[in-house]
């Protein structure tokens, strides 16, 4: 018995939500007694996989077959249910991402297990049974539920577990082979077409965000919400007519129907808090609006808030952010 | 082709989300249910896909109490030929899945189509559960769903960019925007739809394999500390000093 966490990695690096996925996994191993294990998907490098050690995680399992470094669904599924087998793991961890979910998915039918998904806390593990703390009602309520079968799969929201921290600690690495054939390859991507990201930071990865609505009046004024981004290391985001209008890159957009963050700090500027926005980011840790409208209802779901005009507000903001460093 | 579109009953988007006292269940006194905001998407792609190839069906599929059947109607309004209702409170994701890999390998459909992840449970994993009890691709989340012959081309959303993915029919799409413009009913539709044949089936399947425990709402904000607009820099030594985020 053992708890195996999926680690997804890019150019060498582990993902940031896969440092708190790895991290869950550790925590939930030692309430239960057992170890941690993962397995890494992606393009990955040795040295960083052995630093999953400061997470707690005690071996790494790597598959250096090449076609594993771009996402192919069936391939991912085979090689974790067979790093599963071999580890017998009752438990998989690993992050609620677009490849998270959708590996997480298939395996829950393939192993007969219980999922959970947009898990965001530890499971309760008292009183025999296994209940884990999940998003609903798009941010807008939690619920709690029972993982019934033996085996179990949780999917990790990102950002609402933070990642422990041990330096110096390192895993052991092992190579491993799923003995994967053409055949596990059919679904391959014929092509991907990243984002022209030019040192900026990627939303649903980003621990800051600066986002804009309709009240920034136009695309040509983006600048300003850019400019106190980059001044943050912050990622840029806007409500949806905004990106129905094409003000915005369409995976920029947050709420019910977009995409939803939880960032450390978000900043609204000239947003006007709708419920449907309110819930794509009202588990961000720290609020902050600027709204020249004092009723504006994204106030009332705000930590900190300025009564103002965005056009005068934002460049004092970035001048003061510029004057800390 | 044969489309099977899949439709979930939620909440509209505007409720404001409160729970049965013992916290139990999902309190529906005065709630309006919609089509989920994104199997919309799905439908309105399914139709336009049909009417460009000039022949085909579109299936609606929903898993649920009579109760949904309102909504059922207005995806047939909105277009779809006929519609599917399996008559069983949907337990978990698991369960939902069982009944629409049942009733798709029953009716041999060719594409089968749903929104990215619903609105009320947010699973993102019906679509996925469903590829793999069927053992055909799924594609999810889908931005863009082309077909030629029987072949699709589909862009999937990745973290920070984007994929774009050949696959042979039978196959499952989980849908998002910016697919297509989702339609709303019109008045011909509407009166059409009201003969178009609603099949109610009895479930199949393994009982579900989650139970929600409990639900609970987030902890209420503490009220918003304002900042004059003349001084808005002393903001960020708050964020710095204070809230200790910057
Ligand atoms: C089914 C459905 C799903 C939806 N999903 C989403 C979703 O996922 N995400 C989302 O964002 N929306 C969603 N919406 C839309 C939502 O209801 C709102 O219409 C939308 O969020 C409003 O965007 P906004 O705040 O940018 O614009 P507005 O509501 O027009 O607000 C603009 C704000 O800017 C302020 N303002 C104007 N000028 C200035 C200035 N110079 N300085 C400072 N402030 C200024 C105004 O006071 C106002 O509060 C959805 C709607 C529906 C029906
Ligand atoms: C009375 C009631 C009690 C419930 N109790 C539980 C419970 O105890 N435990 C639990 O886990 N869940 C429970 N649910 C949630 C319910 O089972 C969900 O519909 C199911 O889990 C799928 O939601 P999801 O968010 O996982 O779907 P997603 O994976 O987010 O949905 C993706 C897509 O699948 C399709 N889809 C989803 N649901 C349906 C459906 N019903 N019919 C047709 N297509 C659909 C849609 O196209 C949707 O866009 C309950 C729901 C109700 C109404």
């Amino acid at each position: 018995m053992s708890v195996l966490v999926v680690v997804e990695c890019a150019d060498g690096e582990v993902k940031k939500s896969s440092l708190e996925v790895a991290s869950y996994g550790a925590q939930v191993a030692a309430q239960l007694g057992t170890t941690a294990t993962a397995i890494a998907v992606g393009e990955a490098t040795e040295a960083n996989l052995a630093k999953l050690g400061e997470q707690g995680i005690t071996k790494v399992l790597y598959d250096a077959e090449p076609r594993l470094k771009e996402f192919v669904n069936n391939a991912y599924t085979k090689l974790i249910a067979t790093a599963s087998e071999q580890e017998q793991a009752k438990i998989i961890v690993l992050a609620n991402s677009n490849i998270g979910a959708a590996v997480g998915s298939r395996l829950s039918v393939r192993l007969k297990a219980s999922l959970a998904t947009n898990v965001v806390e530890l499971p309760k593990t008292d009183g025999g049974q296994f209940v884990v703390r999940r998003g609903a009602f798009s941010g807008k309520a939690f619920s709690d539920v029972v993982l019934g079968s033996d085996r179990k799969i949780i999917a990790v929201k990102k950002n609402s577990i933070e990642a422990k921290h041990e330096a110096g600690k390192t895993a052991e690495v092992a190579s491993f082979t799923a003995q994967l054939s053409d055949a596990d390859f059919a679904d391959a991507p014929t092509q991907v077409v990243m984002q022209d990201q030019a040192g900026g930071v990627l939303l649903p990865e980003a621990d800051k965000v600066v986002s804009g609505g309709r009240g920034m009046k136009g695309p040509e004024n983006w600048n300003l919400i850019e400019d106190l981004a980059k001044a943050l290391g912050a990622a840029t985001a806007c409500s949806k007519p905004v990106s129905d209008v094409d003000w915005r890159p369409h995976h920029e957009h947050v709420g019910q129907t977009g995409i939803t963050v939880s960032p450390n700090l978000y900043i609204a500027c000239g947003i006007s808090g709708a419920i449907q926005h309110l819930a794509g980011v009202n588990s961000s840790k720290v609020i902050v609006v600027i709204n020249k409208d004092p009723e504006a209802p994204f106030f009332k779901a705000a930590d900190y808030g300025i009564v103002g005009d965005v056009f005068d507000v934002l460049p004092k903001l970035t001048a003061a952010v510029k004057e800390l460093s | 082709m044969k489309f099977l579109v899949c439709i979930s009953n939620v909440p509209d988007t505007t409720t404001k989300i409160t729970f049965t006292p013992d916290n139990k269940e999902f309190n529906k006194t005065g709630v309006q249910f919609v089509i989920n905001p994104w199997d919309e998407y799905a439908l309105t792609r399914a139709i336009e896909l049909k009417e460009a190839a000039g022949n085909g069906t579109v299936t609606v599929l929903n898993v649920g109490e009579a109760d949904t059947e309102p909504n059922i109607r207005k995806a047939l309004a909105i277009g779809a030929d006929d519609a599917i209702r399996v008559n069983a409170a949907p337990q978990d994701a698991y369960f939902v899945a069982e009944q629409i890999a049942a009733i798709a390998k029953e009716g041999a459909y060719d594409v089968i189509l749903m929104g990215k992840e619903s609105i009320d449970y947010n699973g993102f994993q019906v679509h996925g559960m469903v590829g793999e009890l069927l053992g055909i691709p799924t594609v999810a989340p889908a931005m863009k769903l082309d077909l030629s012959g029987n072949t699709a081309t589909l862009e999937r959303e990745i973290e920070g960019g984007k994929e774009i993915v050949t696959v042979n029919t039978p196959f499952v799409a989980s849908c998002q925007q910016p697919m297509c413009e989702p339609r709303i009913p019109n008045m011909r539709g509407i009166m059409t739809a009201r003969t178009k044949p609603l099949k109610v089936v009895p479930p199949v399947g393994e009982p579900a394999r989650t139970t929600v425990a409990e639900f609970a709402l987030p902890p209420k904000k503490q009220g918003v500390k304002l900042i004059p607009a003349e001084s808005a820099g002393d903001l960020i030594k708050l964020l710095r000093n204070e809230a200790k985020v910057i």
